[in-house]
């Protein structure tokens, strides 16, 4: 039987409408605007100065801190401005601005085609490689790939699970990379598990991918590397969720509060894993990714998928795929139910980006909230065991301690809850707020018994 | 029969007893020493329990007032003076007067001026708005509109204007507890001085960003020109990241100010004269020319000055 | 180009809507409906339209005059509390009973909490139970009216409910009854409990469109089926076996459609069994002990008192909490 999390989930239509098209290459713009705050953590600072020619794949920005990445020239150019640009939701942060000038590439970067299927034995090299080439996961929390891959001492990865699930509707950019660049994403994955100790890889993927499936496993078998295997999902929402797909895979829980690495587990994206083929094996850093263009709205023949470079213009892409379609009421960044609406069109892709989604009115325009019937259809539907009807009522009255009880902490925000409420009330905009006041109250309590400790210690020392 | 009474009468009476002796023991075991004045204080307080001073409610004021023991840190800006007078009485310490203060929404950010860009399908709050994005106009720093300050009011003195899509406060039942100013996300409502006669000023914007963006975003945003900081006599005005503040204890309500802003940024209100621009901007002109001169006269004196006494320190440098 | 819209995610909905659920349950009551109707005839037919209307037409004035909301007619829980309420009546009601007890439903018992959502007690119960005390005479008349399809052992059993007949006379005067009969057309008794097999059919339908899940249920059928047996057991002659029990009265319809009502029943699942098991138990206490052959309503009443305490205690399993 195919596996999958026991608790909760939705089944959303699932929507894969371009999962035929095979990835373009974008031609380049004149323009791009690389952001310094393209993963979690602190945004990156800037080591390039007005003026400056840079290459494709040179680094111009270095980690603003332990939580942080390299950022890399996605073209070749002249820089012209270090200064702050509006984000996709409108919000300011440093940019850094490129004329293009040609593709010419930094030295030592292999563009070539051929697969490098030796895995390097050098466990810090290959550690510094993955972090100078400025890798994040790009499943969607764009966390930086390093950190993850070096669990903190005491900690043993038991397995290296390579998320392949996409479970978002729309979005077809990692079946695509499962399908056309299957080597190397398998690659990617022996090139981790050897980083983690030699730990077994799973690739997870959900049965309504059969040409991703049957790709990964062909080339598992053919190149052959010891204990990567392919594992089959079923269809439920939210299986990409970190803890989910370690519950689907491994049979095991995560705490709440931990960390995957406390049951020994470890989560890679597939487009993070091809990311990490490319950074070890080629020396290129990360500046492309695959990104879909699809919506309700659109027809099947405009759908796409694209190999971008950070810093494209969505308006650019948009225009190049064909335009926004008269019918699009909504444009969303990444899949439908976690993804970001686009509030500004002039705002940049980032290593992260996934998609360029056009939701027609009908089908995305929130209807009118009603009374909540008490139907507890949310709390089945949360993958958490959370009760969102709960949650909602207590964050509307700012019962921060109550909701700490109730663990509002624990919430993933895939948003099933609001999916499934049958009075359409916006659970998820208010617990995620609720979430924001009660994360921060245990953040400033951990700081505070940090200081208090610290100053017992300080005492006895005396 | 009248046994039954009797026992029933009695045994309930006993009982009585009993029970009250068991509450008295109980009351004087668990008594909690309190300070007399906290009840005190407490009485002559509003009442309102809004939090405006900085405390969970009024009886907890009191407490803080006592444990203080003196009115330093302490005010409640519902009752006023008059209120903290008669605490000052109950403590037997000195008064500190607080001048009067009204909630300001710094925005003026209305459909006109500030034309809408997209739409916010989400809940209908501030807060959650702020979340999600900056807004949905091209401004990321102004009124979002969703009313999270009017929710918060207890006293019913602040309203949206359907036509502006503001708030707007009523001056005459405003506390100035400042709820609404801990409610906003994008901090737009300040407790300003009430001023004399309501009469008071300031800059009505937030926005951060630099000239050509705000003016891009916005028609009646302040562009931090820094015009209004040069005007300005009693050095009431700061420019800090592109955006004018008016220190409300320094300002003396000349409305040179108001009168100069070149986006109109700057707001007079309750002032019994409608804005004179030009003869303020005369008047400026004018105070200009006569400066320029006494500058230019002074600049001559002083070269003079400088002249006679190089002549006089000449002779010297040559004997030496 | 035309401004776009902008939320927080999810961006997509399900179909779902209280609506759509609501109609399941008024569709899942459907083949209840037209079986009292064909044997009851004209009579039931008013009745059915009497109490819908009367509780369409309550919450409409109640929303729009007195607590000025918007009409929330739309989503169809009046008509599911007009629907239940009059099959949970007996057919020969009088007309204006019905009205009083529509009127009861929503006007008091739902409406003066806040409307939908809101109520403790499940209206259409509260108002049968209401009626029963009010006028047992027209509630406890299990008189047979003329049917579109003569029944062909309506004779022998009107008059007087199975329990009835179980409350005055004992065992051994229920020796004519099979259950065959019951299964399908069991005369006597409020409409919408003359077949079983009508009423199952809506409680697959129900668990098929998921709009509910069985726990409340099966724990209900649980509890009276184990309660009877062990008395069964004890003295054969004295009471009926477990079957009779689950199948007489009226079981399946309040446990199917009456205390799996979503705002009135407990939301884990565990809570649903102590809730379930709680109304098999007080249901049998009251049909073996009490003073009213059946104890269905007053179960459900009782216990839906008790639901804030369970959600209070029962909660959803976490996940990563184990």
């Amino acid at each position: 039987m195919k596996k999958t999390f026991p608790i909760g989930g939705v089944h959303p239509n699932d929507n894969k409408i371009s999962r035929n098209c095979a990835i373009e290459v974008l031609p380049l713009p004149q323009t791009v605007y690389i952001s310094m705050a393209q993963h979690l953590g602190a945004p990156a600072k800037p080591v390039v100065a007005v003026g400056d020619k840079v290459k494709a794949g040179q680094v111009i920005a270095e980690p603003g801190g332990f939580i942080s990445a390299f950022v890399h020239s996605s073209v070749s150019g002249t820089v012209k401005s270090i200064a702050p640009r509006k984000d996709i939701s409108g919000n300011s942060m440093t940019h850094v601005e490129i004329a293009v000038e040609g593709d010419e590439w930094a030295e030592g970067i292999d563009l070539s085609d051929t697969l490098v299927t030796e895995i390097p034995t050098d466990r810090a090299a290959v550690l510094a490689k993955i972090q100078q080439c400025g890798v994040v996961g790009l499943g969607g929390a764009t966390f930086p790939a390093h950190v993850k891959l070096n669990p903190a001492p005491g900690s043993k990865a038991e397995c290296l699970i390579l998320n392949g699930a996409e479970c978002e509707p729309f979005l077809t950019s990692d079946n695509r990379i499962m399908i056309e660049r299957s080597k190397e994403i398998v690659i990617g994955a022996a090139i981790m598990k050897m980083v983690l100790g030699g730990c077994p890889a799973v690739i997870g993927i959900e049965e309504n991918k059969p040409e991703a499936i049957a790709a990964m496993q062909k080339a598992v078998a053919e190149l052959a590397y010891e204990g990567i295997s392919v594992m089959v999902l079923k269809k439920k929402y939210p299986q990409g969720g970190e803890k989910q797909l370690i519950n689907a895979v491994m049979r095991r829980q995560v705490k709440s509060g931990g960390l995957p690495i406390s049951v020994g587990a470890v989560v890679q994206n597939v487009a993070t894993s091809l990311a990490v083929y490319e950074a070890v094996q080629k020396n290129k850093p990360l500046v492309t990714n695959t990104l879909t263009v699809t919506g309700d709205c659109l027809p099947v023949e405009k759908q796409h998928n694209y190999l971008f470079r950070i810093g494209m213009p969505l308006s650019y892409i948009a225009e190049y795929a064909g335009g926004v379609p008269e019918a699009a009421a909504k444009i969303v960044s990444g899949g439908p139910m976690m993804g970001r609406a686009i509030a500004n069109m002039d705002a940049c892709t980032v290593k992260g980006s996934s998609s360029l989604l056009y939701l027609s009115e009908q089908f995305t325009k929130r209807k009118e909230a009603s009374a909540c019937i008490r139907c507890g259809k949310c709390a089945d539907a949360c993958p958490m065991g959370l009760e969102p009807f709960l949650l909602n009522k207590l964050a509307q009255n700012g019962m921060t301690e109550e909701l700490e009880a109730r663990s509002v902490q624990d919430c993933i925000s895939c948003g099933c809850c609001q999916f499934t409420c049958p009075a359409n009330i916006p659970l998820l905009d208010t617990i995620n707020l609720a979430k924001g006041q009660v994360l921060g109250i245990i953040r400033a309590r951990a700081a505070a018994a940090k200081a208090a400790a610290e100053a017992a210690k300080a005492a006895t020392q005396k | 029969m009248n046994l039954t009474i009797l026992w029933t009468v009695l045994v309930i009476t006993l009982l009585g007893v009993v029970l009250a002796a068991v509450l008295y023991l109980v009351a004087q075991k668990f008594k909690v020493e309190e300070d007399p004045r906290i009840d005190e204080i407490e009485k002559v307080m509003p009442g309102a329990n809004c939090g405006g001073c900085g405390f969970a409610g009024c009886r907890a004021f009191a407490d803080a007032c006592v444990k203080a023991g003196n009115l330093d840190s302490n005010f409640c800006p519902v009752g006023g003076n008059e209120t903290m007078k008669k605490v000052a009485a109950v403590l037997g310490c000195a008064a500190v007067e607080q001048a009067p203060k009204v909630a300001v929404v710094r925005c003026n950010g209305t459909c006109e001026n500030r034309p809408k860009i997209n739409e916010f399908d989400g809940l209908k709050s501030c807060r959650v708005k702020a979340a999600c994005y900056s807004g949905d106009t091209g401004c990321s720093y102004g009124c979002l509109g969703c009313g999270d300050c009017v929710a918060v009011c207890g006293n019913d003195a602040i309203h949206m204007d359907p036509a502006t899509g503001l708030p707007v406060v009523d001056e005459e039942k405003c506390s100035a507890c400042g709820k609404c100013a801990k409610a906003c996300p994008k901090n737009i409502i300040e407790l300003r001085n009430k001023g004399p006669r309501g009469m008071r000023l300031y800059v009505s914007c937030v926005n951060k960003d630099k000239g050509p963006a705000v003016k891009k975003a916005c028609a009646a945003a302040c562009i931090g020109c820094g015009i209004c900081a040069k005007t300005c006599t009693k050095d009431a005005i700061t420019v800090e990241a592109n955006v004018a503040y008016i220190d409300f204890e320094k300002c003396k309500l000349c409305r040179e100010c108001e009168a100069m802003c070149p986006t109109g940024a700057i707001h007079g209100v309750n002032f019994p004269k409608e804005l004179d621009k030009e003869g303020i901007k005369a008047r400026i002109q004018e105070r200009n020319r006569k400066a320029k001169e006494a500058e230019a006269a002074a600049k001559a004196a002083a070269e003079a000055a400088a002249k006679a006494a190089e002549a006089e320190v000449k002779p010297v440098e040559k004997e030496a | 180009m035309k401004n776009m819209l902008v939320s927080n995610s999810p961006h997509v909905h399900s179909p779902l809507s209280t609506r759509r659920l609501m109609l399941d349950v008024v569709i899942a009551l459907l083949p209840a409906t037209v079986v009292s109707v064909l044997f009851y005839g004209w009579s039931e037919l008013m009745l059915l339209a009497v109490s819908i209307a009367t509780c369409l037409g309550v919450e409409w004035l109640v929303t729009r005059f007195l607590l000025k909301q918007k009409c929330t007619l739309g989503d169809l829980s009046a008509v599911v509390t007009g629907l239940l309420l009059a099959l949970n009546v007996p057919p020969t009601c009088p007309w204006w009973v019905m009205f009083i007890g529509a009127i009861f439903a929503i006007g008091a018992i739902k409406m003066t909490f806040g409307g939908i959502g809101q109520n403790v007690f499940n209206p259409a119960i509260a108002a049968r139970v209401f009626l029963l005390i009010s006028f047992p005479a027209a509630m406890t008349n299990w008189a047979v009216p003329a049917g579109f399809i003569h029944s062909c052992c309506a004779d022998s059993v009107s008059g007087a409910t199975l329990l009835g007949i179980l409350a005055e006379g004992g065992v051994k005067e229920l020796a004519g009854v099979n259950y065959l009969q019951t299964l399908f057309f069991n005369i006597g008794g409020s409409a919408g409990e003359i077949s079983a097999l009508a009423l199952l059919l809506g409680f697959v339908y129900l668990l098929c469109r998921r709009v509910i899940k069985p726990w409340i249920t099966l724990s209900i059928w649980g509890t009276v089926a184990l309660f009877a047996l062990i008395f069964w057991l004890i003295s054969p002659a004295k009471y009926p076996d477990p079957l009779f029990n689950l199948l007489t009265g009226g079981v399946l319809l309040g446990s199917i459609f009456m205390a799996t009502d979503y705002v009135t029943s407990p939301m884990s699942n565990w809570g649903g069994v102590v809730y379930g098991v709680g109304i098999g138990l007080l249901t049998m206490l009251i049909r073996y002990f009490g003073s009213y052959p059946e104890g269905v309503s007053f179960a459900i009443l009782f216990m839906n008192a008790l639901v804030p305490l369970i959600n209070k205690v029962f909660h959803q399993h976490k996940f990563g909490r184990a």
